[in-house]
């Protein structure tokens, strides 16, 4: 018998800045988690986290307006008062934690620049921020001595009169299920990267949080806007952070033009990361690409320089591609790399359901609207992470005894299991493919009515095939393969949550950029798109809306 | 990924397999052969046989990009992250290559083994920044060159491989492991942490501390992040008996050679020529160590690192019958 004060779903740095929050304030915590923490798509991070240092002087209000035109208004506004304002402390204290930021001349933490923002203040670790901050919260965890399920998988939130109550899971090292009874859930799972192909995101980006929620008659909010990076290495995907561009790296086309003069002469490489990659389909689609990619030109910058401040990306250019960034550019497409929408909460994490938090990638508080800023996602993390766990800490206090019930271990062992018995049929990895390769096809960096239709017929193919794909290993020890099944189905909630939030939202705006209708509406469109899972609607999802919160920004129109 | 227009190429893949179901568990080989596109990764190869081929198979593997440390292996007898060896480079000729699990760690399933051995090795140095004061606010002031410094071992992935192929490990499970101890180099060097006289003692005084490494270089050749563990070793012990670290009990020459020979089957004489200048002789062993550091790790003097003897199991089950019979 599992039973904790707080559970929280997810090892990345969402989860265990939670935790961390959660075990201070003295409450039973534990994190499960699909993979070991350091593991966690957290360490993929490479260019920086944001932040206006407010107690040397720095305003939060530039940050947040950065922000705010970044998300091009539809973020809320409160939230991001929130997050701006408390973002110097939360880097910090990271800082204080342990990680080796880099320094300015006083030993004090030095900037990079980043895309989108008129100021310098992204913070980072060469190009290793992610991982850098990821294995020092690792390192708090085992020094407060943090419970955690590693390789356990959630399969199932446990619902009882309305709140949540704990989750079904599976050892992974033995293939037994397990009830984690918890008085608050937390759920810090991730993105939804692989519901695309290609894509930036870890092979376990694969929005498991999301749909755990979506199931639980939790609203997805916002998941028509996907963040195409500007920047990701030719075939591979690998993504070539924006701090290529922050330390000064050029976009040329195949005449060697810098062709964001075009359309951002102010910024230049450094606009936002929807109108650079836009820029680029356009150059690509116009014939003045190289074989399907445009060029990063970083040769300017010298060798010396390049390998101090962007070791890894020339590390990963050398071992994926074989060209030296110092002689060469090198060939870079726009790429799937970053969620915006997700598990609507409020700025405490809270979702509908009583007990039952959101926080990191797969949660949309609304920070990042239309259009992330980059270095500005781990900074959610932190700061939406500990104040879920803070605020779970005071929820739990309401909350009685454990939950008795053994309803949903019985069903999930049930539905599993029939899985495991299915008939030999399709592999799972086919199905996969064919719904990814859809999703990019139709909801692209550009997308009309066509296309995004064309997506919704491509996922009405995949969800029929749902009942026909098998589990080839029947084992119980590290069965990936079931895994790979059980994820499937989570995926599949999230591509149907994207396709119908894009068919909805009849504008552009920030990364949903149709070709149909190029104009952002304020008038109509100042709102965000809800999706709830709902049997009796069509296609399984019934849409709402509602108002985007404005406190002290008006839309303006959006120029770099 | 692969594009069946696109040209491809041909893999062939022998496969160390692993299954705990059966009664005490049941160990084979199987061969494998897939087609990729030329540019592969050896774990393309590997997940084109789990997606197409053979779903039973069980490895790890999480970024594709050699960050996450998931997708450690052998690959012909030597641990990589396979996601960072192109399939061109380990079989230039379409060779067949041969993928295991890593070594010194318990096997759970085919290619993915156990995390226990790793971790608990980690988690010996108290691998977490132990400061004598925390800021009330801001941020600790240090030079930016003190924290690139900390880069060499913060760019540690926790990926294994050293642990894989570390050649003490082999013999002697009690080492502490080429991956702790570049951890516990990282905040020895760390000019926030307060506790570095402590570290350093204790990985000094410690059975299987710092002084178990016999700079078998191993762990260098195979560190895909280039943490170089046995430099930061080196570091280490340079570092310990600057600080006075060398009134210890053991380690004379006896012990010494003891231990070379029972691990190595072969006398590691650097190591004797240490340990004999006895622990008290301060002033002798500042003038050896770091000279003599200093002077291999820049090649200028041949090296003397211990190679094991063939017969390496030998000599240890010599050396525990000897003792089994005191
Ligand atoms: C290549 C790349 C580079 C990036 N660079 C930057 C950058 O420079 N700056 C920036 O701000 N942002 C960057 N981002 C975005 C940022 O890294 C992520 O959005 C953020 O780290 C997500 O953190 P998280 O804690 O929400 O989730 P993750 O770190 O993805 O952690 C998710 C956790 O949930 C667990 N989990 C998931 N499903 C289950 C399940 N079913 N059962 C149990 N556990 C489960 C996983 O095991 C994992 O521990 C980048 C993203 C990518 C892909
Ligand atoms: S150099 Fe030392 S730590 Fe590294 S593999 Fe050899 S014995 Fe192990
Ligand atoms: S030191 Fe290198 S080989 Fe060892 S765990 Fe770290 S990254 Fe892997
Ligand atoms: S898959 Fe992450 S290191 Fe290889």
């Amino acid at each position: 018998m599992y039973e904790h004060d707080v559970l929280i779903i997810g090892g990345g740095l969402a989860g265990l800045r939670a935790a961390v929050e959660v075990t201070r304030a003295g409450a039973d915590v534990a994190v499960i988690s699909k993979v070991h923490p350091v593991r966690s798509h957290s360490n993929a991070a490479q260019g920086g986290i944001n932040a206006p240092l407010t107690d040397r002087g720095e305003d939060w209000k530039g940050h947040a307006f950065d922000t705010i035109k970044g998300s091009d208004f539809l973020a809320d506004q409160d939230a991001v008062e929130v997050m701006s304002s408390e973002a110097g402390e939360a880097v910090l204290e990271l800082e204080r934690m342990g990680v080796i930021f880099s320094r300015d001349e006083n030993g004090k933490l030095g900037t990079r620049a980043f895309g989108g923002q008129k100021e310098a203040r992204t913070y980072f670790v060469g190009a290793i921020t992610g991982s850098a901050i990821l294995h020092v919260l690792f390192e708090q965890s085992l020094k407060l001595g943090l419970n955690v399920y590693e390789e356990w998988f959630v399969t199932k939130l446990i619902i009882e009169d309305g709140a949540c109550r704990g989750v079904v899971s599976i050892d992974l090292k033995t293939g037994e299920m397990h009830t984690i009874k918890a008085k608050a859930v937390i759920i810090a799972a991730g993105g939804a990267g692989r519901v695309f192909e290609p894509s930036t995101n870890a092979l376990i980006c694969t929005g498991d949080g999301l749909s755990l929620a979506y199931r639980a008659g939790v609203p997805l909010m916002d998941m028509e806007m996907i963040q195409y990076h500007p920047t990701t290495l030719a075939r591979t995907g690998i993504l070539m952070s924006e701090a290529a561009r922050g330390e000064g790296g050029y976009l040329l086309n195949s005449s060697g033009e810098r062709f964001m003069q075009k359309v951002a002469p102010e910024y230049m490489e450094l606009a936002s990361r929807d109108v650079v990659s836009r820029a680029e389909q356009t150059e690509i689609d116009e014939g003045r690409g190289v074989d399907g990619n445009v060029l990063l030109d970083l040769r300017h910058l010298g060798r010396e320089y390049i390998e101090a401040k962007l070791g890894y990306l020339q590390e990963v250019s050398v071992e994926f591609l074989g060209i030296d960034m110092a002689e060469q550019p090198v060939p870079v497409q726009p790429g799937m790399h970053y969620i915006m929408g997700g598990i609507k909460t409020n700025i405490d994490g809270e979702t509908v359901v009583p007990g039952l938090y959101a926080a990191g990638e797969c949660a949309n508080v609304s920070v990042h609207g239309a259009n992330r800023l980059g270095a500005n996602s781990l900074l959610d993390t932190v700061v939406f992470g500990r104040r879920s766990g803070a605020h779970a800490v005071e929820y739990i206090k309401t909350v009685g005894d454990h939950s008795k019930s053994e309803e949903d271990i019985k069903s999930e062992k049930a539905r599993i299991q029939a899985l495991l018995d299915r008939p030999k049929g399709e592999r799972v990895a086919t199905v996969r493919n064919d719904m990814a390769r859809g999703m990019t096809k139709g909801i692209g960096v550009f997308r009309d009515q066509a296309s995004m239709e064309g997506a919704l017929e491509n996922l009405v193919n995949v969800k029929s095939r749902m009942d026909g794909f098998s589990v080839e290993n029947k084992g119980k020890v590290f069965n990936t393969d079931l895994m790979f099944a059980l994820e499937l189905e989570f995926m599949v909630d999230c591509a149907e949550a994207v396709v119908a939030g894009a068919l909805t939202r009849k504008e552009s705006r920030g990364a949903h950029y149709r070709t149909d209708i190029t104009e952002r509406d304020d008038e109509n469109w100042l709102k965000h798109t809800l999706m709830y899972k709902d049997e009796t609607a069509e296609n399984g999802v019934r849409v709402e809306t509602s108002d985007v919160t404005i406190t002290q920004w008006e839309p303006i129109k959006r120029v770099y | 990924m692969t594009d069946a227009t696109a040209n491809t190429m041909k893999v062939k893949l022998k496969i160390k397999r692993f299954d705990p179901a059966e009664s005490g568990g049941k160990t084979w080989w199987q061969d494998y052969e897939v087609d990729v596109h030329p540019d592969s990764t050896v774990l393309d190869s590997l997940i084109e046989v789990r997606e197409q081929n053979d779903g039973t198979l069980a490895l790890r593997c999480a970024c594709r990009a050699s960050i996450c440390g998931s997708c450690g292996m052998k690959v012909n007898g030597s641990a990589k992250l396979v996601c960072k060896t192109r399939v061109v480079d380990v079989a230039p000729n379409g060779e067949q290559l041969t993928i295991e699990p890593m070594g010194n760690q318990h096997v759970v399933r085919d290619l993915v083994v156990s995390l226990d051995t790793f971790f608990s090795q980690i988690n010996r140095v108290e691998p977490y920044l132990q400061p004598s004061f925390v800021p009330e606010s801001g941020e600790y002031t240090a030079s930016n060159e003190s924290m690139e410094n900390l880069l060499t071992g913060m760019n540690c992935i926790m990926c294994g491989c050293c642990v894989s192929d570390c050649t003490v490990l082999e013999v002697d499970a009690n080492f502490i492991g080429p991956a702790a101890l570049a951890k516990a180099w990282r905040f020895t060097e760390d000019p926030r942490d307060s506790k570095r006289d402590e570290r350093l003692k204790n990985l000094n005084d410690e059975d299987g501390g710092m002084w178990d490494c016999t700079r078998c270089m191993k762990c260098v050749e195979v560190c895909p992040k280039g943490v170089a563990p046995m430099d930061r070793i080196m570091e280490l012990r340079e570092a310990a008996i600057e600080a006075g670290n060398t009134n210890t009990s053991g380690y004379h020459h006896t012990e010494s050679f003891y231990n070379s020979v029972k691990k190595h089957g072969r006398l590691d004489e650097t190591r004797l020529a240490i340990d004999s200048a006895g622990w008290t002789n301060i002033p002798r062993l500042l003038d050896l160590a770091p000279i003599g550091i200093a002077a291999m790790r820049k090649g200028k003097l041949p090296p003397v690192f211990p190679h094991k003897a063939e017969d390496n199991k030998k000599v240890k089950d010599l050396y525990e019958r000897v003792e089994d019979a005191d």
